[in-house]
């Protein structure tokens, strides 16, 4: 590859970062372009996804024991966490949704996991991915809003507890924050993601100088360690901030 | 070499498209998007038809278990309450039928002993009355043997000094100044 060849020769002569290249998205079995069905490394680790999301809630939980297991136990953990944050955040009516939210769940939190591990790619790191998944909680929870309440559902736009006069202004400022959510919902989670990792290769790369080596090394398992909070927390705050866009459209008044 | 060209223009066109971003190179949009929704529809389909009912089918009967359990633990408890309270209830009736026999005994051993006290009263009475009568009867005797020696002194009194009365003078004056 010419850009490899190019890394190569810069790297003989100094210091060289190349941090973004971890998000490079390949095919993987040859060939350099990328249609939208070529086998490619996101292919690859979102399929080492599902099979450690197997791998946890459907044979750990082969034994059905009363008295869990380990891995039991953890799949109980997962499925009551994201159970009681949906009826916590929505409400009863909001458990007609648990598997989606699950779902969303359960990719984000093992796809941001399994970034973690060496050498691996992480697909929630990428705009594509996230936005997919933002737009989709955003148009789910548009769509049910105005199929379950109609045009009433306009009226969380209208704060009706405020002073009339303000209220226009209230209406366009709520109608801007609404469609920046699937924004803001997405570069969240694909920033954190893509910016830790980016940081671990930078010190990674200081490391090649032998004075600084053990101070880069340190901080990349300091780093590390806090990647793995962030990991858990973006899919937390992913799962709570979709709780509670579907709570608007379940209970569109303010 | 041909196809080296090639490559290093599209990785240069690449690059320069997505400004060192590969999240911006959206030629592997497409290609992602579409395998971020197999993805998401096998996880889903393997959660909901298999994982998650598992999981709600085994947190259900752990919670009725542990419902069954405490419901069982409170009627023990309520059997060891009521158990209890039959204990108290035997240990009172025992109390009281204690006191009962007490109060009865104490009853009967004052009556015996008032019966006791009225016989020896009578007794005693008996004793006195007939006591009484004998001191009577002594004294009785005692007044007519002392009049009779009183008069027998008298007489003898009155003749020794030369006089002669008649008896019947002499025994009524004895006996008015016994009297007096």
């Amino acid at each position: 590859m010419a850009t490899e060849a190019a890394h190569g020769a810069e790297e003989g002569s100094s210091l060289v970062f190349h941090p973004m290249d971890q998000f490079i998205v390949k095919p993987l079995f040859g060939g350099t372009e990328v249609h939208w069905y070529t086998i490619t490394n996101v292919t690859l680790w979102m399929a080492i996804t599902v099979l450690a999301i197997i791998a946890l809630m459907v044979l750990g939980t082969s034994g059905k024991k009363q008295v869990p297991s380990r891995g039991q136990s953890m799949a109980e953990m997962a499925y009551g966490f994201v159970y009681k944050m949906v009826e916590d955040v929505t409400g009863k009516d909001g458990l007609r949704y648990f598997p989606y939210i699950f779902t969303l769940f359960m990719f984000i939190v093992f796809a941001n996991v399994l970034g973690l591990v060496p050498m691996s790619f992480t697909t929630t790191s990428h705009f594509a991915v996230t936005i997919v998944l933002a737009l989709a909680v955003f148009l789910t929870v548009t769509i049910l809003g105005f199929v379950l309440h109609g045009a009433q559902f306009l009226g969380l736009f209208w704060v009706s507890s405020a002073p009339l006069a303000v209220r226009p202004l209230l209406a366009m400022i709520e109608v801007i924050s609404y469609f920046v959510r699937p924004v803001s919902h997405s570069i969240r989670l694909a920033g954190n993601m893509m910016a830790g990792h980016a940081v671990i290769k930078v010190f990674a790369g200081f490391a090649a100088i032998a004075a600084v080596s053990p101070v880069s090394i340190l901080a990349i398992v300091g780093m590390y360690g806090l990647e793995i909070l962030v990991a858990f927390i973006q899919a937390y705050v992913f799962t709570i901030l979709t709780c509670v866009y579907l709570k608007d459209a379940l209970h569109p008044a303010h | 070499m041909a196809t080296e060209t090639h490559e290093a223009a599209g990785h240069a066109a690449e690059a320069a498209g997505s400004a060192g971003m590969p999240q911006l190179d959206f030629s592997t949009w497409g290609n992602q998007i579409f395998w971020l929704i197999v993805t998401l529809v096998v996880i889903y389909l393997i959660l909901s038809k298999v994982a998650l009912p598992r999981v709600g089918a085994v947190l259900a009967d752990r919670a009725g278990t542990i419902a069954n359990n405490i419901a069982a633990a409170e009627e023990l408890k309520q059997q060891a309450r009521d158990a209890e309270a039959a204990y108290e209830k035997a240990l009172a009736n025992a109390r009281a039928e204690a006191a009962a026999i007490v109060e009865a005994t104490r009853a009967e051993a004052a009556e015996k002993l008032k019966a006791a006290t009225a016989r020896a009263d009578e007794q005693i009475a008996a004793k006195a009355a007939e006591g009484e009568a004998a001191i009577a009867e002594i004294r009785a005797g005692a007044m007519e043997a002392a009049e009779t020696v009183a008069r027998d002194t008298a007489a003898e009194i009155v003749t020794a000094l030369g006089f002669s009365a008649p008896e019947g003078e002499i025994a009524g004056a004895v006996s008015a100044r016994l009297k007096g």
